[in-house]
């Protein structure tokens, strides 16, 4: 094997550096051939040899998708240029949302010693994310951190966001950030030439353009779509003086809750009071005070019980629904979010769906006991309310309708379902309560177990019934020191799918050795 | 129409000598076969060729003007059969389709036609779904060649190269009597540049002038003993005739020269090997490379000649040969064993059996094969690498995979919902798939349909189970596979077979996932095509007798009550539920402009959209279980006392329905709502408007008066 000096390797040729290479990452629908487009016309209107490819297909129908360009300057002879983006070999990575720039580092796409990743930091969430029961929706901050580690350039805005406020998709918001990158020998005014040869919807294009570039300049900080800090101070309520000076002397008490519990007493009492009225809120507070007798710092079961109970005490009942549905408030924000403005008009159709549970439930307690106990009413019922109703509230009778439920809050009390919810949470607190003395973190645990509970109809059931399988599972472990640890993974178990398969698994691990 | 217009592409086809075209390969290949006299063409449309008969839709006055006769063929078969016009008439044609699947489909008429051989040259241009972006099972088309003797081309990716190949195409199928296949991957399919235009040729006889003169002649006909003569004839003359034109005309390419290794590469895999080289600095950035590289723009037949001329004096070569099983690794091993070469031929043994040869998987496989045969070409980086790099975060548990799936207000995810409502009541059943965006119903959130057999096929896949039993199967097709193939090999096989299954045919308008092309069902009026024939129609004329129609796929609660009746009802036979809504894909894009225009003009349109109140949404996610639509979405609320985020719609939602219907269906939740901004409303709705909103607000305001609001 020492036959080759014919073949001396030599150093590689100096013009293979000219070549630049990018890749856009994104997810189908989002115009990254329009993108595509804009960059070869930019590259080839300023003497520059250029080839793009596509993989087209179905990944185009919301899938990920790649786009891959090269070029260097253009001679009398072709060069010989890629089709795909290699690991390792990009210049330019262009992702079109966050988790297609994780996917585009997984990919080794993003490399420290050359390459500038621009990236959208908002979020189009993948089906996986959203079907969890729980929280299913991906660590950004992780992303983010490997981003910073993996690009030797890292710059992220929300260029989704950024379009949208100026009437264009991201494809031009991100033209506007790689100008801004000046990883392309090219001025910006080149930029914006490409996009007017482009022809199509040249104005909207430009503006988001150039916020775009301002973005990447402003190099945006990289707020990551995480959990958001609760607001700092309670915005103060309005109402008759009366109610007022009540609602004072209801928060004196919370703020004399001890540590963390305050601030979430403050939301709490915010809701319960919304839900139902003052009276209530002093029930709410009650109950936290008897709570917080009991409690030692750092006080996380006091803290952690304002913000179930609150939760369980504003259960969603007919006249809570009918409520928040005909509230002006609610009237304002959609005719913001659906940017109404004069002389448009806005229709309003809700989608209700009662059933025969719904209307036992609104009677008073003993009646509604009975009726619930008989088959025959519960059929009669449901064959006169139960069907998908769409109502206009944007008409007198729909409204008027939904205010009448709405105002029935004097009623509610009298409610079977009210008694329902009630025993419901009396008995959760003091199964809660009774671990307290043996295990401080199992009975924080056990309020936390609340979270379970949402929903309507068959998805109420079934949050009530992994509810109680939680609360049967921590029974068989209670004893043992490692029981608030059981109780967490439980409910984490009963939040990842629908059907609770993950929580029968954890429920069989316990009876293995329980 | 199509999902892309190529109206304003059509005119570079127009281009004649002197001129310079740049675009898409796919345009490139149009342009080339009207250079190169082509007198008919058609296809079945798939990626990544889809955009070719897109084109050649849009260029029907083109083709018109040069007297050329535009097909859009039926199914894969229909195009293949249609060479048949080249069997006895001087006349070049071309059609294309995907591969392998369409090459599966249209097997029968290409064996009949390699058996009859050719006159008139016939090409097939074949998009290879292989690797990154395809959407079917990873296979080469390779094998149909070697199967029935008709000629593979495999050209360099680049527009020149691709354009020749064409050329080259027609006159090798001329030169030997065999069809010729034109092998693109989706990269070349899509990858941009230029090329030197000629003018357009007319064919030099044209389809109908053919007609005027008829021919005919029985050697022709695969009936025996003629049957034996064609397969002699192959053997003995054509493919000596094809191999004495490859090498007269230089098909295939030498790169470099001298040295004691080379490599052999199929011509897709040219670019890949030159990035290779040029980052183990052994070639330039315009592929003037120090390992010779024998270029095979003809990846079938092999020319043995060529080859050991080639190997002379080397001692290891190594194919670069994508995909398996490594048929030309085979035939080169046979070349160099006959010859007695001692020869080391490699390819499989260092590079990757199956997969796509990606930048990397090429970097580390040539790597791999210098450092065995020529250790001192490489580099020192190379030889001794200097690791020392920061250690990325893995993320590939983090990062959640995205494949394919219902556009926003898809008028099939609701059938999908319905379906899963409909299992929830009367249990799991089994349920076969088809081919097209409903394959997508096959997925998470809904998770139907565990098995597709082909195009058209899903009815024919439950054969097995047409006996019926306490439960019914279920299969899919969409109007694209029932009239690719549907409407016999599904629907006359369960008539036929008395079966007691049930069929919801998916009819969204187009072959919507290759592009929206339009077939026999469209609703739209198409100029040059007849559309607007019923299913419900067709499959009345075969006999089906349990036949519902549901114009409105959105009506989840409708949907549902009839494939409930379908599962249970006591009629014999067949029970097929035709479910039509247009395309939304589609749809958006002949309203959205229309829209525009008339709220431009004063005149009253109703925008819907949808959205959620956040204070209604318990976060339990049930309605993202039934949708999976990307603009119903997940928002984390500014709130410490939730857990869990809440529905959320954004900008993007169409206003289908589907979020409302659900929430009914399946009694969801109260959460959703329907928002129609009226543009332009009229003076009476106004002032009616006007009289609700003051008592509205007024009620309003008299009950905030009376208790505590919080919040802006």
């Amino acid at each position: 094997m020492t036959l080759h000096e014919a073949l001396e390797p030599r150093h590689t040729d100096p013009a293979l550096g000219q070549i630049i290479k990018l890749a856009v990452l994104a997810v189908g629908g989002q115009g990254g051939g329009v993108l595509t487009g804009w960059i070869e016309d930019l590259a080839r209107a300023n003497g520059y040899a250029c080839q793009a490819t596509s993989v087209a297909g179905v990944a185009q129908r919301t899938g990920a998708t790649v786009y891959y360009i090269e070029m260097c300057p253009a001679s009398d002879r072709e060069p010989v240029f890629s089709l795909m983006p290699a690991a390792g070999d990009v210049d330019i990575m262009i992702a079109a949302e966050l988790m297609e720039a994780g996917r585009s580092i997984i990919r080794g796409f993003v490399t420290p010693d050359r390459t500038t990743l621009i990236a959208s930091t908002h979020r189009a969430l993948a089906v996986s994310e959203k079907m969890v029961p729980g929280d299913g929706i991906a660590n950004a901050a992780e992303v983010l951190a490997a981003a910073e580690v993996a690009a030797q350039r890292f710059i992220a805005a929300d260029f989704d966001a950024v379009a949208a406020r100026n009437g264009s998709v991201i494809s031009a918001t991100l033209f506007g950030a790689l100008a801004a990158s000046q990883s392309l020998p090219f001025g910006r005014a080149a930029f914006e030439d490409a996009i007017r040869a482009g022809g199509k919807g040249v104005e909207p294009s430009l503006r988001a353009f150039a916020a775009g570039f301002d973005a990447a300049l402003a190099g945006v900080t990289v707020a990551a779509p995480s959990k958001p800090v609760p607001p700092p101070a309670a915005d103060a309520p309005r109402g008759p003086a009366a109610l007022l000076r009540d609602w004072e002397a209801l928060t004196g008490r919370g703020n004399a809750l001890p540590g963390a519990a305050a601030e979430m007493a403050k939301a709490g009492l915010r809701k319960v009071v919304t839900f139902q009225d003052i009276a209530y809120g002093a029930e709410y507070m009650a109950r936290l005070e008897g709570i917080a007798a009991r409690d030692r710092a750092p006080f996380d079961l006091t803290r952690e019980a304002a913000k179930y109970i609150a939760n369980a005490m504003s259960y969603d009942d007919v006249i809570r629904v009918a409520d928040l549905k005909t509230r002006g408030q609610r009237f304002d924000r959609i005719k913001g979010e659906m940017g109404v403005k004069d002389p448009q008009l806005l229709h309003l159709t809700e989608f209700m769906h009662p059933r025969a549970e719904e209307i036992a439930g609104m009677l008073p307690r003993a009646m509604g006991a009975r009726v619930q106990a008989s088959p025959v009413w519960m059929a009669r019922l449901d064959r006169w309310f139960n069907k998908g109703r769409r109502i206009r509230t944007d008409g007198l009778f729909a409204f008027g309708l939904l205010y009448l439920l709405g105002g029935m809050k004097g009623w509610r009390r009298r409610t079977l379902r009210h008694a329902e919810e009630m025993a419901h949470l009396d008995q959760w607190l003091a199964r809660a309560m009774g671990y307290l003395d043996t295990n401080y973190a199992l009975a924080v645990e056990v309020i936390r177990c609340r979270r379970l509970i949402k929903g309507y109809s068959d998805t109420h059931a079934r949050g009530l019934s992994k509810f109680d399988r939680v609360m049967e599972g921590i029974a068989l472990v209670a004893a043992r020191d490692d029981a608030a640890d059981w109780a967490r993974r439980l409910r984490e178990a009963a939040l990842q799918d629908e059907e609770g398969k993950a929580l029968d698994g954890a429920l069989a691990t316990i009876r293995s050795f329980a | 129409m199509a999902e892309r217009s190529f109206k304003a592409e059509v005119q570079h086809l127009r281009k004649g000598e002197g001129d310079t075209f740049t675009g898409e390969g796919i345009l490139a290949i149009t342009k080339a076969l009207l250079e190169n006299g082509v007198g008919y063409v058609g296809g079945y449309q798939g990626a990544p060729i889809s955009h070719l008969m897109d084109v050649l839709a849009d260029a029907q006055d083109l083709l018109g003007e040069l007297g050329v006769r535009f097909e859009a063929n039926a199914n894969e078969a229909a195009a293949a059969a249609m060479l048949a016009a080249s069997v006895h008439y001087p006349i070049r044609g071309a059609v294309t389709f995907k591969g392998p699947v369409g090459v599966n489909v249209a097997s029968d008429a290409l064996a009949n036609l390699s058996s009859s051989g050719v006159t008139g040259g016939a090409l097939i241009i074949l998009g290879e779904d292989y690797g990154e972006g395809s959407s079917i099972m990873q296979e080469r088309s390779h094998a149909f060649a070697m199967k029935s003797q008709f000629w593979l081309l495999d050209p360099r990716p680049n527009l020149p190269s691709i354009v020749k190949a064409v050329g080259d195409g027609f006159a090798l199928s001329e030169a030997s009597n065999s069809p010729v296949m034109l092998m693109v991957r989706i990269r070349s399919c899509h990858v941009t540049g230029s090329f030197p235009t000629r003018n357009n040729q007319r064919p030099k006889e044209t389809v109908r002038e053919a007609l005027s003169n008829p021919r005919s002649d029985f050697a022709r006909v695969v009936l025996p003993p003629m049957s034996y003569v064609h397969e002699q004839d192959k053997v003995k003359n054509r493919w000596p005739a094809a191999e004495k034109f490859i090498l007269d005309n230089r098909l295939n390419e030498m790169f470099g020269n001298g040295g004691k290794v080379g490599i052999v590469c199929q011509g897709g895999m040219y670019n890949g090997v030159i990035r290779a080289l040029q980052r183990l600095g052994l070639a330039d950035i315009h592929g003037a490379t120090q390992v010779p590289i024998y270029c095979l723009n003809v990846t079938y037949p092999l020319i043995a000649k060529e080859f050991l001329c080639f190997a002379e004096g080397k001692e290891h070569i190594l194919v670069v040969e994508e995909g398996q099983p490594e048929f030309i690794e085979q035939t080169l091993a046979t070349y160099l064993y006959r010859a007695e070469s001692r020869v080391r031929l490699h390819g499989k043994d260092i590079l990757p059996m199956a997969g796509e040869y990606t930048g990397a998987v090429m970097l580390q496989g040539l790597e791999a094969f210098l450092r065995k045969a020529a250790p001192d070409m490489l580099p020192a980086t190379v030889r001794a690498p200097n690791m020392d790099r920061p250690a990325v975060p893995d993320l590939t548990k983090t990062v959640p995979i995205r494949p394919p799936g219902f556009c926003t207000g898809c008028p099939e995810r609701p059938i999908f919902a319905a379906m899963k409502l409909v299992q929830k009541d009367l249990g799991k059943h089994q349920i076969s798939a088809d081919i097209g965006c409903h394959l997508f119903g096959s997925l998470p959130p809904f998770e139907i349909g565990g098995a597709t057999m082909g195009f058209g096929l899903g009815p024919a896949a439950n054969g097995a189970f047409d006996g019926g039993g306490e439960k019914r199967p279920i299969s899919i097709i969409g109007d694209g596979g029932f009239w690719h193939s549907g409407l016999s090999s599904s629907m006359t096989n369960m008539v036929y077979n008395k079966s007691d299954g049930v069929v919801m045919v998916v009819d969204n308008f187009y072959t919507a996932a290759t592009g929206g092309q339009d077939v026999m069902s469209s609703r739209a009026e198409n100029a040059t095509k007849a559309t607007q024939h019923p299913i419900a129609k067709a499959m009345q004329g075969v006999g089906v007798e349990w036949v519902r129609q549901v114009d409105r796929t959105y009506d989840v609660p409708k949907l549902r009550k009839v494939l409930h009746e379908a599962l249970t009802t006591d009629a014999k036979g067949p029970k097929v539920i035709i479910a039509s809504s247009e395309c939304m894909l589609n749809k958006q894009r002949r309203e959205k402009p229309l829209r525009q225009q008339a709220i431009k003009e004063g005149r009253r349109v109703e925008a819907p959209r949808f959205g959620v109140d956040e204070d209604v949404c318990t976060g339990d996610h049930a309605c993202m279980r039934l949708s999976g639509c990307p603009s119903l979405s997940l928002k984390v609320l500014d709130d410490p006392l939730r857990d869990d985020p809440v529905a959320a719609i954004d900008h993007t939602c169409v206003g289908c329905g589907n979020c409302g219907e659900v929430a009914d269906a399946a009694v969801l939740c109260p959460s959703f709502y329907r928002a129609d901004v009226v543009h332009n409303p009229g003076p009476v709705e106004r002032w009616w408007a006007g009289v609700r909103g003051r008592i509205i607000t007024w009620l309003q305001a008299r009950r905030a008066a009376r208790r505590l609001e919080f919040g802006a």
